[in-house]
């Protein structure tokens, strides 16, 4: 982000007008301050604060949302429960991603800005829509569990549990795993495979020992994007859990909406808000790892 | 480049990823000639039938009004906040444009689940709850950033060279602006309308906070609906909405070329 930024920022030009550029500035100030400084402050706050009954909140500060929330079973397995779901869907949508972004980069021409808008369009469709598709495919009266039933296989259940929130958020991550994994992709030059394999490596140790370490920052960044926004996925596990996959964020939402505990809901979102920060932080310990080599 | 061919094995594992990919995008245009009562796949009857319910149900239809009319006052106010704000920051270099710059993209960094959480709270207390103002300052709160991002880049791109001529020449800043930068701008513009259109027009998470009983937008009562029954109204809604979104991408792609816009 930060080296993209620094390319049209470089031309320094006459020094601003100052009055004229705080004018400029002011409505997006604005928006900023009302919709995002503001809100967020005061919802760190709010996980300090006590919960009042019928959805109060009262004045005293507290420690007894974290307190409550980390000494509660039912919060340590819905905090562990996410993240191992995260972590699952992250491992899968690498694996089904990656030999995409591996044809898409070795594609030329036409046929590759075909196939790239083919990756790119599912974003633009709404994330509603195709989880909605997804419960159609995967319904007891989907065209998965028909053909499973066809063929005399037993059909597991493959909705209204973790199972199917993990099969639909996989998808739904698909493209931004593929355009993060092509944007690492850069050093990866045929002609170094051809070298590998023309001095008689096998196709498998070429893989091993030439692409695969030359793809690893995407891989880093292609998860940790995908991490992420798995863990704040609240549409397809809302959708396609049925209610019965408890996760952080449709739990956030639920106690936001249902409980109206306003305090534990706001807790919930700032422990989210830690785990991506800690996401973070092994990301960048893991580039600095590929770095050193 | 010729002898790195893509085995065929490998050939077909990327298709049946390309499958698996596009697959629920796809089942939902059969689905929408449903003649069933119930969700189900392959359909036992073909009909029209759930178009025909689409077009009666005031309830999905007045969403879809509402979530046309604050995509539009969105994606008209996402240009005239964003460009003079990229204007401060790339061309006036105002003290501390870079800290600015991260200040006002820093939103798309935050899960909207806890931006959606904290703007409730927020606007429970300012009675912009259930109200459109309050929805369009939620989905600015969210399409400012892209806003300013595309329009940073398409603006830092552009030769100074011209706005010098026409400053020396004699025009006055605001004229160059006008007569020179903007013109210049134009594909960045419309890049930045059709973006902050089509995720003002898809937000759901912020939107299903913020949106009352009695003012809802169309995603949010796809999902609701999705969420109580399972029938294939949705389907009808979602090809009508992929045929949308089809028309937009391909008229910027006639126009500005759609890798160029959405791929840097």
């Amino acid at each position: 982000m930060t080296a993209g930024t620094a390319t049209f920022l470089e031309p320094a030009k006459r020094r601003g007008t100052g009055n004229v550029a705080v004018a400029l500035l002011l409505p997006i100030a604005l928006v900023n301050a009302v919709g995002f400084i503001w809100p967020i402050l005061n919802l760190a706050g709010l996980s300090i604060r006590e919960a009042l009954p019928g959805g109060g909140i009262g004045e005293n500060f507290t420690a007894a949302n974290w307190s409550g929330l980390l000494g509660d079973g039912f919060y340590i397995d819905l905090i562990v429960n996410s993240l191992v779901v995260s972590l699952t869907i992250t491992l899968l949508t690498l694996l089904v991603s990656y030999p995409i972004a591996l044809y898409l980069h070795r594609a030329t021409g036409a046929w590759k800005s075909f196939l790239t808008v083919l990756v790119i369009s599912p974003l633009l469709t709404s994330a509603v829509v195709r989880t909605y598709g997804w419960i159609a495919l995967l319904s007891d009266t989907g065209p998965v569990v028909k053909a499973m039933t066809a063929l005399g296989i037993p059909a597991p259940r493959l909705m209204f549990n973790t199972t199917g929130v993990v099969i639909g958020l996989t998808e739904i991550l698909m493209p931004y795993m593929i355009l993060a994994l092509m944007a690492g992709f850069g050093r990866l030059d045929p002609r170094v495979e051809e070298a590998a394999s023309t001095l008689g490596a096998r196709p498998f140790a070429v893989f091993r020992r030439v692409v695969l370490p030359l793809t690893a920052p995407g891989i880093a960044l292609g998860c940790l994007l995908c991490f992420v926004l798995a863990v704040s996925s609240f549409i397809t596990p809302k959708l396609m859990g049925g209610g019965r996959v408890f996760l952080l964020a449709t739990e956030i939402y639920d106690q936001a909406i249902v409980t109206l505990n306003w305090p534990l809901a706001a807790t919930l979102s700032v422990l989210v808000l830690v785990i991506f920060g800690a996401a973070l932080v092994l990301y960048s310990r893991a580039m600095r790892l590929l770095e050193q080599g | 480049m010729e002898n790195h061919q893509t085995s065929l094995p490998m050939k077909i594992v990327v298709a049946v990823l390309f499958l698996f990919l596009l697959a629920p995008v796809l089942l939902v245009f059969p689905i929408s000639f449903s003649g069933e009562q119930i969700l189900s796949f392959p359909p036992e009857s073909w009909s029209f039938r759930w178009y025909a319910a689409l077009a009666n149900n005031s309830q999905m239809m007045s969403a879809f009004t509402t979530s046309l009319g604050l995509a539009l006052v969105v994606t008209v106010l996402s240009l005239a906040i964003g460009i003079p704000a990229a204007y401060a920051i790339v061309r006036l270099k105002v003290a501390g444009s870079q800290i600015w710059y991260n200040l006002f993209t820093a939103p798309l960094l935050l899960p909207t689940i806890v931006l959606g959480l904290a703007i409730l709270i927020i606007f429970a207390s300012t009675g912009l709850l259930g109200t459109f103002t309050g929805l369009v300052i939620g989905h600015l709160v969210v399409t400012l950033p892209y806003a300013l991002r595309v329009l940073a880049v398409s603006l830092g791109n552009l030769e100074l060279a011209c706005e010098e001529a026409a400053s020396s020449l004699g025009a006055k800043p605001l004229t160059v602006v006008r007569r020179v930068t903007l013109p210049m701008m134009a594909p960045g513009i419309v890049a930045t309308a059709v973006l902050a259109f089509l995720v003002s027009f898809d937000e759901v998470v912020i939107t299903m906070f913020l949106a009352g009983p009695r003012l809802t937008t169309l995603p949010v009562a796809l999902f609701h609906h999705v969420e109580s029954q399972a029938d294939p109204l949705v389907a009808s809604v979602s090809v009508l909405l992929v045929l949308l979104t089809l028309a937009i991408v391909l008229v910027v792609d006639r126009t500005l070329g759609l890798t160029r816009t959405f791929v840097k």
